[in-house]
């Protein structure tokens, strides 16, 4: 385990090197399936009883690679993400296939990053041997807690000891691993979380992502919690767990740099780093959003959710776009507000105006700073302070007004 | 040229305390005299307002005109003037009273006589009607027609020896009643050769007609063609069309002496038809006014305000349109540092101001935004000269006030004696003075002197629920009185919002303090800072609430590359923003504000 120490007092870090100029293009394949579905998830994720045929999938998202690729032709890929549902259930093959198209429809970068979300309960040693012989070098593990039975009111069809297997296995086979916690569970406590959140450090390697537990509309967890069974943190026991995150990661040199990632310096998700800073992006499969300049306007694209009726769209029309939307400059503006403030870096204020077509409003930026919310990193960068980040919807509800 | 002849014409009004089945008893008599068809025919027809619908009250006063063949085998023709019985609408019965003779007092045999029954009686008994009295409701169990009679001759002071008992519910003795209105109301007695002279009755605008104005004719004969001039506003016109209402439209060529009915013109300037105007022959006019309608005195005052400030213009042309039908209701430009544009607008009540604010959204689709209610403050300063104050706002510097004075009413309260502990109670501590206390029957009657604005806030409701709803009210506005009113001001982040403000009595002044502010604790979000609340009156800050600050609000959970949805909320977040009123720093949004100013205790 490599670790970096990070000078003590730097309250945010990364201040030392300014993001390059150019975000990246990136591109998200998304495999909706999953073993369960887990109460909290509001995500576009489906169970199936019957086995899905994986080879018309990779077919269909093969084909849809394409069709991107026809809307943004010649771009340099520099990651590759394959998120879910839970794309541990794709076969290696499977996989290989769609990495594959992707490779043809593009370019894609020699020092790629190419990620793969894994859950626990699907890790195998073979297929994780697969999945790296197809190309993928970064995994991502969803871990949730290490603590069976928070692992079981989550819903998680693993336990700790599967968890523990899972890493070791997967920092065995990929060069990077991360992997996701879930706290702000009911009756969990700062201390409880802080000690958790210790043991998950000694077990990382370059790369943590720390949720806190949010009640989504549509899913068990918020009927649960309609009904008044889940005694969710208020808003004080919120900012205290969030203040111990950063405390206890800052400690061992896995400082936040986005609100809930965490990286050792260059551990960062360079994909994930694409979206916030507001690039370009390919989205590939059931429910994958992209956002794509042409003709010099930024294009937001979402495809048809429904994981069958997509596969019939892409099986007939070459593509499941099911929404294909030229953002106004406003519109571009929030976006980047949204995504931008919620990175340590911050933002660049001239790539904004490009963007929005205006500046932020001197005087609630003042407002802002005065009240410690935003600071400004010379002339052309601001960013949200740590009390900003905890307040961090408000302040960019207040920027974009 | 056939108009009616006047000795068979019956132009009456029924009045009554509100509910007690005045709009009922119409429906009774336009069907019993084939107005409508039963299947034309619904409950309460005459009150067509979706408003009055929905309340089950009415609202505005409706003419309709019947023929009736009596027993003596002769034709009439009827003038049925169907009235409101809240007391906020009490204009609308005064005008109506004002174009008869005669009137039937509806009495619910089970209630007795109310408040309401008294003041609307006493202003027929002051226009000179012939009146008869009406027992209704006898079908129910509770009726007691006869006690009730006795009640009307104590209490009133009028002969109900002769009163019809009826249920207008189920049609029972209405042949009586329209055999009464022949026989013991008289008919009018117009001069049919003299030059024209009309009372302007009530006017409204339709979208197809244009200005429709209700006229009575006192003298002369009102033709299609004719040239018309109203001699308060001087305007003329040429009549375009001429008739009354079955209540279905009819149109007709003239309307002669004793008759009620409508005309149209090209009337453009809404401003020229004022209720209780006289019309008359541009050519031949008639040489005397009528004295014309003594002007309703508004009492409640508030600002109405677009919540969209574009919409400023539509909300001026829609009071222009909706004061031609109540005369009752007024209205001026004002301007607010919180609200922008609007105007100060005054009522007869709090009912009257809540009915005007709905029809202008539900009739003009507007948005409005009200301030809180307030009477009219007389201030002397201390350089003789003395001021009316309609919006504490505008009040002046302390140290140029001599004395503030606030408008008193005389209050009749009607209950079961059960209750009027409770009503006493209420309304000692509404500062109120008892004149007297006397029983009808096993009823108390209170009157009381009460400063107007303890009254306009909450009193009926208080009223209502202190006597599960059995006491009745009536006022009157008797006097300016001084007292020790002073201005309080709220101040939200040490800035004071002006629309907040108000005039308070020193010994309420605290307590109304305390409870605005409690109450804009919880109805101003939170800030990314603290936010205190205060009441203050000059400079003394009397009662103190805190807005907590944010403490997290931020989306934790990542949605991978979908923008769209964060977006969206962020979108929402601004639409909301829009709505909000910015005061120094910090944003108040508007249902708030008028969550705040509709408060009570
Ligand atoms: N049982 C019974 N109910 C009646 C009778 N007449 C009226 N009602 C009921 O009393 C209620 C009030 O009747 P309305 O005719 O609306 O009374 P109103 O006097 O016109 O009321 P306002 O116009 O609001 O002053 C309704 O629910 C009627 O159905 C009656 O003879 N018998
Ligand atoms: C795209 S999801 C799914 C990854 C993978 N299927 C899994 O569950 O392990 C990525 C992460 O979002 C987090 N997450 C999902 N729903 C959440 C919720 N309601 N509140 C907080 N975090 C949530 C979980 O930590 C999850 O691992
Ligand atoms: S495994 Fe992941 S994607 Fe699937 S339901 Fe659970 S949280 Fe959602
Ligand atoms: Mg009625």
């Amino acid at each position: 385990m490599s670790r970096l120490a990070v000078p003590a007092g730097s309250a945010r870090a990364a201040d030392a090197a300014p993001p390059p100029a150019d975000p990246g293009f990136g591109v998200y394949v998304h495999w909706p399936f999953c073993a369960a579905k887990c109460p909290y998830c509001d995500f576009n994720s489906h169970v199936r009883h019957a086995p899905v045929d994986q080879a018309r999938f990779a077919a269909a998202l093969a084909a849809e690679a394409r069709a991107m690729a026809e809307r943004a032709p010649g771009k340099r890929v520099t990651s590759i993400f394959l998120g879910g549902g839970t794309p541990s259930l794709m076969a290696p093959e499977t996989v290989g296939a769609v990495l594959d198209a992707v490779a043809a429809a593009w370019t894609v970068d020699a020092d790629a990053e190419i990620s793969m979300e894994a859950n626990p309960s699907s890790v195998e040693a073979e297929r994780f041997r697969g999945y790296r012989a197809a190309g993928v070098n970064r995994v991502s593990l969803g871990v949730q807690a290490l603590d069976d039975r928070e692992l079981r009111f989550l819903g998680r069809l693993h336990d700790v000891d599967q968890a523990l297997a899972a890493i070791r296995l997967a920092r065995e086979t990929f060069p990077r691993l991360s992997f996701d916690l879930i706290y702000g569970r009911p009756g969990q406590t700062p201390e409880a979380w802080a000690a958790e959140l210790e043991r998950a450090i000694g077990l990382a390697s370059d790369h943590l992502s720390l949720y806190q537990l949010t009640i989504e509309p549509d899913t068990m967890f918020e009927k649960l919690y309609r009904a008044g069974k889940l005694a969710m943190p208020d808003e004080e026991t919120g900012a205290a767990l969030y203040a111990v995150t950063q405390a206890v990661c800052e400690a061992h040199g896995m400082p936040a740099y986005e609100v809930s990632n965490h990286a050792v310096p260059g551990g960062e998700c360079r994909h994930n780093l694409v979206y916030w800073r507001y690039g370009e992006y390919a989205g590939v499969g059931p429910g994958a959003h992209g956002r794509l300049v042409s003709g010099g306007r930024r294009h937001a694209l979402a495809t048809a959710r429904e994981p069958e009726r997509w596969l019939a769209r892409v099986e007939s029309w070459g593509d499941g776009v099911d929404a294909d939307d030229i953002l106004s400059e406003e519109e571009a503006g929030d976006e980047m507000l949204l995504m931008g403030l919620r990175l340590v870096e911050g933002i660049d204020l001239r790539r904004y105006r490009a963007i929005a077509g205006r500046g932020l409003d001197p005087g609630r930026l003042a407002d802002l700073v005065a009240h410690g919310m935003v600071e400004t990193i010379g002339p052309d960068r601001v960013r949200a302070t740590r009390a900003g980040a905890f307040v961090l919807d408000a302040v960019v509800a207040d920027l974009a007004a | 040229m056939t108009t009616a002849p006047q000795k068979n014409i019956r132009n009456f009004s029924i009045v009554a305390h509100i509910d007690h089945g005045k709009s009922t008893l119409a429906d009774r008599l336009i069907q019993a005299t084939g107005g409508l068809s039963d299947r034309e025919m619904k409950d309460q027809v005459l009150d067509s307002m979706d408003i009055e619908r929905e309340r089950g009250i009415t609202i505005k006063a409706q003419t309709v005109r019947l023929a009736y063949t009596a027993k003596d085998g002769e034709t009439y023709t009827l003038n049925l003037m169907d009235t409101p019985g809240h007391v906020d609408f009490a204009y609308e019965v005064s005008r109506s009273l004002a174009a008869c003779e005669g009137s039937l007092l509806v009495v619910d045999a089970s209630q007795g006589v109310e408040a309401q029954t008294l003041a609307n009686v006493y202003q027929a008994i002051d226009n000179n009607h012939e009146i008869v009295p009406i027992l209704n409701k006898i079908d129910l169990p509770a009726a007691e027609p006869d006690r009730i009679k006795q009640q009307i001759e104590e209490v009133i002071g009028i002969d109900a020896s002769n009163a019809v008992p009826i249920s207008a519910k189920t049609g029972l003795n209405i042949d009586l009643v329209l055999e009464a209105i022949v026989e013991r109301l008289p008919p009018p007695n117009g001069d049919p050769d003299a030059p024209l002279k009309a009372m302007l009755v009530d006017s409204w605008y339709d979208t197809y007609l244009g200005v429709v104005v209700l006229v009575r004719i006192i003298d002369g004969h009102l033709r299609k063609g004719d040239r018309i001039r109203m001699m308060g506003s001087g305007a003329a016109y040429d009549v375009e069309r001429v008739g009354w209402f079955t209540p279905k439209m009819v149109s007709s060529e003239a309307l002669g002496p004793g008759e009620i009915g409508f005309f149209t013109g090209s009337i453009k300037e809404v401003a020229d038809t004022r209720v209780g105007d006289t019309i008359t022959d541009d050519r031949r006019p008639t040489d005397a006014a009528l004295p014309g309608f003594r002007p309703a005195q508004p009492v409640v005052f508030c600002g109405l305000f677009p919540v969209d400030a574009a919409e400023f213009e539509d909300l001026r042309a829609a009071m222009g349109k909706l004061r031609l039908n109540d005369a009752s209701f007024s209205f001026e430009m004002e301007t607010s540092a919180a609200l922008g544009f609007g105007f100060r607008c005054g009522f007869l009540g709090l009912l009257h101001l809540e009915i005007i604010q709905e029809r202008l959204e539900r009739e003009f689709n507007l948005d409005l935004i009200a301030t809180a209610p307030s009477v009219v403050y007389r201030i002397r300063l201390t350089s003789g000269d003395e001021i009316e104050l309609h919006n504490p706002a505008d009040m002046p510097d302390v140290v140029k006030i001599d004395t503030i004075s606030e408008p008193w009413i005389r209050a009749t309260i009607l209950t079961p004696d059960e209750y009027l502990g409770a009503i006493l109670k209420l309304c000692q501590d509404r500062r109120g003075i008892q004149a007297d206390l006397s029983y009808v029957g096993n009823r108390a009657m209170v009157i009381y002197d009460l400063p107007l604005n303890e009254v306009v806030f909450d009193f009926y409701d208080r009223l209502k629920s202190v006597s599960k709803g059995y006491a009745s009210f009536d006022y009157q506005l008797t006097d300016y009185r001084e007292g020790d009113l002073v201005k309080m001001q709220i101040l939200v982040n040490a800035e004071p919002v002006d629309a907040l403000s108000m005039l308070v009595h020193k010994t309420q002044a605290e307590r109304r303090g305390r409870a605005m502010c409690e109450k804009l604790k919880d109805l101003i979000p939170q800030h990314l800072f603290v936010i205190p609340i205060q009441a203050a009156i000059g400079g003394k800050i009397i009662a103190r609430e805190t807005v907590r600050a944010l403490r997290k609000d931020v989306t934790a959970k990542c949605y991978g590359g979908d923008v769209t949805r964060k977006r969206k909320l962020l979108e929402k977040q601004k639409e909301g923003k829009k709505r909000m009123r910015q005061f120094g720093k910090v944003e108040i949004p508007q249902e708030a504000f008028i969550a705040a100013l509709k408060m009570d205790e």
